[in-house]
């Protein structure tokens, strides 16, 4: 609109439509500017947590990922026990929860009376309103004590000899260890996996349900073929969503898992995590290596699950390739 | 039915009798008689809400499904009702087979979508599912059109062959009674056709069932005809007899268009 034409109505209009592309345009680059703070702090974790664990990565190297020595007094650091302690909890923690969190997706889509729908619903939602100290408190003084004394014995006796995973469940039933951690982990997660997997079987469209129905399918046949296989990207996203959850969750596990920096094979043992590693050692931390350190096992905690989010996208668009979906 | 007359339950598939419906307390059919004759095309006409849907749902139980809905009566199916609590309601389902209103393929390939069906209820060597797929798409008019694509998903195809690949899933598991919702509503023309004929062959072999909104449809293809409306049966007949010659005054004002 360089040539305004001399009557008023269309002057205006020609200024209003600038006026509004300006807006758009304001409205635009605000709009961006707030995406990309997300971009710049993450990358601002990143780059910050790199620097601080800098002393610790010069001085050990990427051997830091598998020494298994964690020593304040000689100054050795290795992330070894603490990964792996992250990483079986978490896993554990997924292979009792997955399950059960189907379980309750299934039956709150499906099979359950709709006057236990609602009510049922939200207290699976309230679960994961449980501020996860109180998992800790807890699973500390209620949960260890009753699992020492009336699971990990029968346990014992009865997988305590099968070749191959009998050492899992060796040791003194102490209550606190891996497996305890693993246990309050998995009852955390289980609300978020399930409330995703409840969300998106309901994403089903009914005539599709009823079609499987409608050839003879039981509820079970109608899950495992149809609503699964439909939701199968959301299904995993849940997992994830818990995978998460259980790898970054600190308070709970550092209550329950005993704190032992050691790898020791039976899932009775006191081990540690990444996370309550952090959360025991920073306060009385030394300046130094052992601060850098822990600054090194954070950025491995973040990488781990850069790489799990990383490995779910890719298992989600090469299964959704698969099926032509 | 003390009443029945021996030689009606050997030509009837369905015997309905005194049949009501609850959605809650809201009755959806009121007191429903009928018989649904073997072999023969039954078309279900109506205005919308009239029941007429419900009426096919109650056939295999799908209403079971969702909480709050139940019938009371009969629905006799071979010297059975099938509204008894203690009948196996997937075993129902899997003699009276349904297609709907939308095209359903599973989440599965073309094959896949033919074969679940069939090995719910038959364990069959590889090469005989291959041959009651094939002979399903054949019944379907469709083997033509997908038979070098069979592991393409079933989402691939067009709305039309998606339906008709549905009908095909239906008859692949050799069900009695096929009820069809409402198949061609959301086709196009030419694929209404051809899903029509398909109809009109199928019926040498299976008793059909089918609710349309398009009453020249039902005056095409079907042999009978039954009128709804507002949940009650208004008369059902020979559907030239009906579309010529409609007995109850309600039936006449719908069939030339007077009210819907």
């Amino acid at each position: 609109m360089s040539e305004p034409s001399a009557p008023g109505g269309t002057d205006l209009h020609a200024r209003q439509i600038v006026k509004f592309r300006m807006q758009d345009r304001f409205f635009h680059y605000t709009t961006q500017l707030f995406a990309l703070v997300v971009l710049v702090a993450l990358v601002g974790i990143l780059v910050s947590l790199a620097i601080d664990a800098w002393p610790s990565l010069k001085a050990f190297g990427p051997s830091f990922l598998w020494t298994n020595v964690w020593s304040v007094p000689d100054g050795e650091f290795g992330a070894l026990a603490a990964i792996y302690g992250t990483v079986v909890t978490s896993v554990l923690a997924l292979v009792i929860a997955v399950p059960i969190s189907f379980g309750i997706a299934l039956f709150l889509t499906e099979t359950c009376p709709l006057w236990l729908r609602r009510p049922l619903g939200t207290a699976v939602e309230l679960l994961a309103g449980i501020p996860s100290i109180v998992y800790g408190i807890w699973g500390l003084f209620v949960f260890a004590p009753i699992f020492a004394e009336y699971v990990q014995p029968p346990l014992q006796d009865w997988l305590g000899d099968v070749p191959l995973i009998g050492s899992w469940f060796s040791g003194p039933p102490i209550g606190i260890g891996i497996l305890a951690a693993s246990l309050v982990l998995s009852m955390m997660v289980v609300p978020f996996i399930a409330s995703v997997m409840r969300d998106v079987f309901e994403t089903v469209p009914h005539v599709l349900k009823e079609s499987a129905y409608g050839l003879g399918c039981t509820t079970w046949e109608v899950m495992r073929n149809i609503v699964l296989p439909y939701t199968r990207v959301g299904v995993i996203g849940g997992i994830m969503l818990g995978l998460g959850r259980a790898l970054g969750e600190t308070m709970a596990v550092t209550f329950v898992i005993g704190n032992a920096n050691r790898i020791i094979p039976s899932l009775f043992a006191p081990g540690t995590s990444i996370a309550s590693t952090l959360a025991n050692e920073f306060g009385e931390a030394d300046p130094g290596l052992h601060i850098a350190s822990l600054f090194a096992l954070g950025l491995v905690l973040f990488v781990i699950t850069f790489i799990v989010l990383a490995i779910s996208r890719w298992l989600i668009s090469r299964s959704m390739g698969s099926e032509g979906l | 039915m003390p009443d029945q007359a021996p030689t009606n339950s050997k030509q009837a598939a369905l015997l309905v009798r005194n049949l009501n419906f609850y959605y809650g307390d809201f009755k959806g059919l009121k007191n429903i008689n009928m018989d649904i004759a073997r072999n023969k095309v039954t078309a279900f006409i109506g205005p919308s809400g009239c029941g007429k849907s419900t009426l096919l749902r109650t056939f295999n139980r799908m209403y079971d499904l969702y909480p709050g809905q139940r019938a009371e009566g009969e629905i006799m199916f071979n010297g059975k009702n099938l509204l008894d609590r203690k009948q196996d309601v997937n075993l129902v389902r899997a003699k009276i087979g349904m297609v709907f209103q939308k095209p359903t393929p599973f989440p599965m390939t073309i094959y896949e979508n033919i074969a679940f069906g069939v090995r719910l209820y038959e364990r069959l060597s590889k090469s005989a599912m291959d041959d009651r797929v094939e002979w399903a798409l054949k019944k379907a008019a469709l083997w033509e059109e997908v038979k070098s694509k069979l592991q393409q998903s079933g989402l691939s195809l067009s709305g039309g062959q998606q339906q008709r690949l549905c009908i095909a899933r239906a008859v692949a598991v050799k069900p009695e009674v096929v009820l069809l919702d409402e198949p061609t509503s959301a086709l196009d023309p030419i694929s209404t056709a051809k899903i029509e004929e398909l109809i009109y062959e199928l019926k040498n072999e299976y008793t059909i069932a089918i609710v349309t909104h398009n009453m020249q449809q039902a005056a095409r293809i079907s042999d009978f005809t039954a009128f709804m409306y507002l949940g009650e049966l208004i008369e059902m007949g020979d559907t030239d007899q009906l579309f010529l010659k409609p007995r109850n005054k309600q039936t006449e004002d719908y069939i030339t268009g007077r009210f819907g």
